[in-house]
């Protein structure tokens, strides 16, 4: 929902000075913090450019581009850029709206190496294209799709099949390379099936005796079209659909979606629902840093502690699957708090969590913290500086082992985030075996955490008596009219969110996860673009490989902490 | 056959009751993870479920080492191709278990880019149902087909000597 601004400019960043007349056609201050501007293509450039380099600005995180389409209006698409400044906390939401006809903006490649991939699932979503992108090519689906999915009028089942003479190799990799020293250089694929990349991702890299001189990823394996699958459902039935976005910890994306949803509605979880949902996330959390650390710890040839790890997740399974039936994909978050209150002996349930999960640490860091081996293999490997990694976009655990002590607990407080004292771990030397460290502190304050929410656990209601959002109880659809007629309405015409848009975003076990959400006012969500953290870190992947080594590479992607379902969605 | 000693040293059997005893307790499995359900199957494997209690924890990644194909999660039009390509690498005979609504059906994904279940292209064994199933389920699909194997009612021995198809559900 957009206002006009009625805020006084102190707090806001001053818009008139920085941009030339004429440039910006409308500026409002969004419900959801945003400064919204809308830019014709022609001064698009000039005005991001600004917006980054201008000191009261200084936006220096280009969370999101991505495309919406209207196509009721006359300029059929809008190109969204969601930007922030992790200096001055400010947001901005930068809009263009472009005809069907000619679909074309320039690229903000050259100003935030981030807008790379974005611009090119733009592209292949939509068929908006980038003037002065290096590579605009399809980066989700596969090379024998035809049209673009994310259009409103593409059938939401409209299938192509791929055949295996089809399918991509990078272009460079086919070609001849001249070498000097008549040295064959080597081409190797990894994945999208190999034991290293867990699941779905492939890198294609060229050797040079051991030497990875180049390297690309491909993704999209497991596009299994997220955001499609979310315009055919009400509002609360994308809920399960967000759990299978970061499997790892699912909750924290439910939740993220809840609350991003309730921002447009002006509603508020009550507290119990809203200290229940910081306790299930802060401990999925810290499930997902045990898969990562485990898995990347296994790959590096250290077995056992991955069962070490394996079996926090399953303890934090179990309550889980006694709050809400599921173990992994527990979808418990509802719009306007949580499906059902949590079982009587949830505070006992936890209480043994939190002391048994420090043992299980502790063991970890024994074995492997101060280990030569381990240590050999990551410090100093992969290396990405604070500024080089904020450029790409990276947040999360894996931006603050550059340096930069960005999380969105602390900088945007959510949920009450800001009553915990908690502190954010952050390491300098932005290497693999900074990542590794990060995580496993982030874990022991994600304990702290909940350990201060348990302690402050209120009674009352876990989900919003308001029955244009929330189904009435059960026993009340029995026995009253009103609430019938109201369970009625909710089923059938769904939850009435107004005409509007919000960007909300969450510290999510990678990094910022935001949800872009578009309502027209109906019952379905018009548009809904998640901001999937590491999407922004993979793009950087190929990049930190040269000059390295294959078991580098494993080593390095397994620190990165990459979730297919969350990358291609 | 009984020994003047009172002991046994040898027993007749028919040769492929023989194989299908071998085969069903040495299952070597390639699982081919692609999403969620790949996080149970880790669990499967973990210490907690601990899946070498029933012969078949050999975990492998390469397909030339495997003779039972674990798919767990979605499978897309982008990966069907190297679903099919590994499946064919494996050496005969070989099994296939779909694990999760997504590999039997597309699950909840009815979408442009998901394989509305792997035997689209690949013969199935057994379906073990759930989004994700648990790993309690995982293992009764993997008991199953240890069953199949024994009674020779696999997709293997269908195709190759005839039988009639009597692909199992488990959960
Ligand atoms: S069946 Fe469910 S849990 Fe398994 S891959 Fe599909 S969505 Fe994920």
């Amino acid at each position: 929902m957009t206002v006009s601004s009625t805020e006084s400019p102190t707090q806001r960043p001053p818009l008139a000075d920085p941009f030339p007349e004429g440039s910006v056609a409308a500026v409002e201050q969004a419900a959801d913090g945003h400064t919204v501007l809308t830019v014709d293509r022609s001064h698009l450039l000039d005005v991001l450019r600004r917006l980054r380099e201008k000191p009261e600005l200084a936006c220096d995180l280009l969370a999101d581009v991505c495309g919406v389409d209207y196509p009721d209006r006359e300029q059929r698409f809008d190109v969204v850029y969601h930007l922030g400044s992790l200096e001055h906390g400010h947001r901005f939401r930068v809009k263009v709206p472009l005809g069907e006809d000619d679909p074309v903006v320039p690229s903000a490649v050259g100003i935030w190496k981030a807008a790379d991939w974005f611009e090119r699932e733009a592209f292949d979503m939509f068929g908006i294209r980038f003037q002065g992108h290096p590579d605009l090519r399809r980066i989700l689906t596969h090379e024998a799709f035809h049209g673009h999915p994310l259009r409103k009028d593409y059938d939401p089942s409209q299938r192509w099949l791929l055949t295996e003479k089809d399918t991509m190799a990078p272009r460079w990799a086919t070609e001849d390379q001249p070498d000097d020293e008549h040295m064959d250089t080597v081409v190797l694929n990894l994945g999208p099936s190999h034991p290293a990349t867990h699941g779905t991702l492939r890198t294609v890299v060229r050797l040079d005796g051991e030497h990875i001189v180049k390297a690309e990823c491909e993704i999209g394996y497991l596009h299994r079209c997220f955001e499609k699958m979310s315009e055919t459902h009400g509002w609360q039935q994308v809920i399960p659909y967000t759990d299978r976005l970061n499997y790892c910890s699912s909750m924290i994306n439910g939740v993220g979606f809840a609350l991003t949803v309730e921002k447009m509605l002006g509603i508020e979880a009550p507290p119990r629902a809203q200290v229940v949902r910081v306790i299930l996330s802060e401990l999925s959390r810290i499930m997902d840093h045990a898969v990562c650390l485990g898995a990347n710890l296994v790959d590096l040839g250290a077995l056992t502690n991955f069962w070490y790890f394996f079996q926090i997740r399953e303890e934090i399974y179990g309550l889980l699957e006694k709050c809400a039936g599921g173990r992994l994909t527990v979808s418990y978050a509802r719009i306007g708090g949580l499906a059902h209150d949590v079982p009587a002996d949830f505070e006992d349930e936890v209480r043994k969590l939190l002391d048994s999960i420090p043992k299980f640490l502790d063991d970890v860091e024994t074995l492997v913290t101060t280990n030569r081996i381990f240590r050999d293999r990551t410090e100093g490997v992969g290396v990405i500086s604070g500024e080089e990694a904020l450029a790409w976009g990276w947040t999360g655990p894996c931006l603050r082992a550059s340096g930069i002590p960005y999380d969105v607990r602390k900088a945007h407080p959510y949920m009450g985030y800001e009553n915990y004292d908690f502190e954010v771990p952050v390491a300098t030397t932005g290497d693999t075996y900074a990542r590794y460290l990060v995580r496993m502190e982030e874990m022991r304050q994600s304990l702290r955490i909940v350990r201060q929410a348990l302690d402050n656990l209120p009674d009352g209601p876990v989900i919003t008596d308001d029955h244009h959002v929330a189904l009435p109880p059960k026993e009340k659809v029995y026995t009253e009219m009103e609430s019938l007629i109201w369970h009625f309405k909710l089923i059938f015409e769904g939850i009435p969110v107004p005409a509007g848009e919000a960007y909300g975003f969450t510290e999510g076990a990678n990094g910022e996860l935001g949800y872009y959400v578009v309502s027209d006012g109906g019952g379905k969500p018009h548009r809904i673009k998640v901001r999937p953290p590491c999407f922004a870190i993979y793009q950087a992947f190929p990049k930190i490989l040269e000059g390295l080594m294959i078991p580098d590479a494993i080593a390095i992607l397994g620190s990165l902490n990459i979730i297919a379902g969350e990358l291609d969605r | 056959m009984r020994q003047p000693d009172g002991s046994s040293s040898f027993l007749t059997t028919r040769v492929d009751a023989m194989l299908g005893w071998v085969r069903k307790n040495s299952l070597w499995p390639l699982p081919f993870g692609t999403a969620c359900c790949a996080i149970e199957f880790m669990s499967v494997v973990s210490s907690h479920y601990d899946l070498s209690r029933f012969g078949a924890e050999v975990v492998r990644f390469s397909p030339r080492q495997a003779d039972l194909m674990i798919v767990a999660g979605t499978i897309t039009d982008k990966m069907a191709p190297v679903v099919k390509r590994i499946y064919e690498q494996m050496a005969e005979p070989r099994y296939v278990i779909s694990m999760g609504a997504c590999a039997c059906t597309g699950g909840f994904y009815r979408a442009y880019h998901v394989v509305q279940g792997v035997d689209e292209f690949i013969p199935v064994d057994v379906y073990v149902p759930g989004c994700p199933p648990t790993p309690e389920a995982l293992m009764h699909g993997i008991l199953k087909l240890q069953d199949m194997i024994q009674n020779g009612e696999t997709q293997h021995d269908r195709l190759k000597h005839g039988k009639p198809d009597t692909t199992a559900t488990a959960g």
